[in-house]
């Protein structure tokens, strides 16, 4: 078993091995909630305070749970998990609670979640597992938002409406109003823009991976001959 | 000496892309003119920007794709996308709307696909849905056939309309529209009315809605005379046309006070223009035997089911885009067999 470094984990988490983008686990709740960015970023908060505190867990036990098992205890470990955060949020952020819904319980069948904790957590040491739950969770977030943002920029022409719903008065007046007199273009909101702009971020990230490459590659033509004279 | 051996076929026509894409082009005008008569200068300036708009983002996504422009645009393909769009859209609609749905019809329902040839749907139904659950008001334009006493705007008042959102001096948007006769049919029956008494609503003519009859037998001229030229096969038609009758026929016998007549259905919405110019997209629709059969089938099913029960007055394009979901699975399943596949002695 190989012990990546914090900063591959970090990496891995926020970009390489996204969660949203390249793993595409937890299509549903990605799908169904980021609507606005205050959906997006509620959901995306919970579910890396789920991954944290469950990873945690996992790879702390790891060494006492049967191999034959291992997943019934992840499931136990997880919904144990959202149980609590479940009822966190309904008491300190209940109207957010009522927004999100369902799918605030529905991060126990979150497949990024039982994932990690399969092929991460219960492998690796208690201070990677729990850097891995944040950094996963902190990608996941990342696309979440971002997802958020589009379809509540191209849906209604607004960002950051309902924030108090997450921080209090204090954000009432946050919205921004980026787009005056919109007419609203209604198929962003509706599930089909869910994922059309999936599919966007998806074709952005692949972009931006294989221009990198190109460079990347441009520059060893250009290194190469110098070790080769050298070598001579 | 040499004595050269071709494999069949021996004799080859001028069957291109282009040719066939320019016949059918054609094959649209009598509804199309109809249209134009029944419904106004909205529709010749639907045709034209949706045209604009479907040949400059096939050029743009040929340019960024980096193929070459030339070819591609003279097939036609793009520009039958642009008249389809154009026919299916309401008179009214603002200039951005065509915009719009122009620009997602080719740029997502197309290129992002490979362009011609790889669109698992029709992109002018991927441009029209689009518009319609985006932009439910908007699609829901269609001005008072000729015939029917309402306001028939001349062209500058429906330029200055289209482009400006100017309505002519006096009037309301209420007297530029009307109920379309799928859509008066579907209200005044949900309001508890019998069809006996629809009927004598203005927006009904001598067989369905008037103007819709015409425009849909005109669509129907076009569609027999590809039907004789040879450029599309009878198969998905007659399924589209046969499962619509049937199926309104049956409930119209059954209750002939809440179903229309079958008729009627034939004649009205998009049923001729869907059935003889969409759904026989040879990109989107089966192409075994059998499969064009239930394809078709399967179209005149859902617009018959969504006209009667579902939330909308129309259903072509969704029925289209529907059964082009079902196609690679129709294709895959309706195979027809290799000669000697069979066991003979089975």
């Amino acid at each position: 078993m190989n012990h990546p470094s914090y900063a591959q984990i970090t990496r891995e988490g926020l970009w390489s091995n996204n969660p949203a983008l390249v793993q595409i686990l937890g299509m549903c709740p990605m799908l169904a909630v980021t609507s606005s960015v205050v959906n997006g970023l509620g959901l995306g908060l919970a579910t890396t305070l789920t991954l944290v505190l469950s990873n945690g867990i996992v790879s702390s036990i790891r060494h006492i749970v049967r191999p034959e098992v291992r997943i019934p205890v992840f499931v136990l470990v997880i919904a144990s998990v959202v149980t609590v955060i479940q009822l966190v949020m309904d008491a300190y952020f209940h109207e957010l609670y009522k927004v999100l819904g369902i799918f605030v319980p529905l991060i126990v069948t979150n497949c990024v979640i039982i994932g990690r904790a399969e092929a991460f957590a219960s492998k690796q040491r208690a201070d990677r597992a729990l850097l891995d739950g944040l950094a996963m969770g902190l990608g996941f977030t990342l696309v979440l938002i971002t997802l958020g943002a589009m379809r509540e920029l191209a849906g209604h022409g607004t960002l950051f409406a309902q924030a108090d719903l997450m921080l209090g008065p204090m954000a009432s007046d946050w919205k921004l109003t980026l787009l005056p007199h919109y007419r609203g273009f209604l198929v962003a909101v509706l599930p089909p823009g869910a994922f059309l702009g999936l599919g966007l971020l998806i074709a952005l990230k692949n972009l931006i991976d294989r221009r990198q490459e190109q460079r990347r590659a441009a520059r060893h033509r250009q290194a190469a001959p110098a070790p080769a004279t050298a070598a001579s | 000496m040499r004595f050269h051996t071709y494999s069949s076929p021996h004799l080859t026509g001028p069957n291109e892309v282009g040719l066939l894409m320019h016949r059918v082009a054609w094959a649209l005008a009598p509804g199309a003119l109809a249209a134009i008569w029944f419904f106004g200068w909205g529709v010749l300036l639907n045709l034209a920007l949706s045209l604009a708009t479907c040949l400059g983002a096939e050029a743009l996504m040929l340019r960024l794709r980096g193929r070459p422009v030339g070819p591609a645009l003279r097939d036609g393909s793009a520009g039958l996308t642009g008249l389809l769009l154009g026919l299916a859209l309401p008179p009214l609609a603002p200039w951005w709307v065509v915009l719009v749905g122009g620009l997602f019809a080719m740029v997502l329902g197309k290129h992002l696909f490979g362009g011609l040839g790889y669109n698992p749907f029709n992109p002018a139904m991927v441009g029209y849905v689009v518009l319609l659950i985006s932009f439910p008001r908007e699609m829901t334009l269609w001005p008072p056939p000729q015939g029917v006493a309402g306001l028939h705007p001349g062209l500058l008042d429906a330029l200055a309309w289209k482009f400006l959102g100017q309505l002519p001096v006096g009037q309301g948007l209420d007297s530029l529209t009307m109920a379309s006769p799928l859509d008066a049919v579907r209200t005044h029956i949900g309001l508890g009315q019998r069809l006996e008494e629809i009927r004598h609503l203005p927006v009904f003519g001598s067989l369905a809605g008037r103007g819709w009859e015409w425009v849909n037998l005109g669509y129907l001229a076009g569609g027999l005379w590809l039907l004789r030229a040879r450029l599309i096969h009878w198969r998905i038609p007659t399924a589209v046309l046969g499962s619509l009758f049937v199926l309104a026929m049956v409930f119209h016998l059954y209750d002939p006070d809440n179903y229309a007549s079958p008729l009627f259905h034939l004649l009205s919405g998009a049923t001729m223009l869907g059935a003889f110019f969409i759904a026989t997209d040879p990109v989107t629709a089966s192409s075994t035997p059998r499969g064009q059969l239930i394809y078709g089938a399967g179209i005149g099913l859902i617009v018959y089911v969504i006209r009667n029960w579902g939330g909308y007055p129309d259903g072509m394009a969704f029925a289209v885009l529907l059964m082009n979901i079902a196609t690679p699975t129709l294709d895959y399943y309706t195979r027809p067999p290799v000669f000697g596949e069979r066991d003979p002695d089975e």
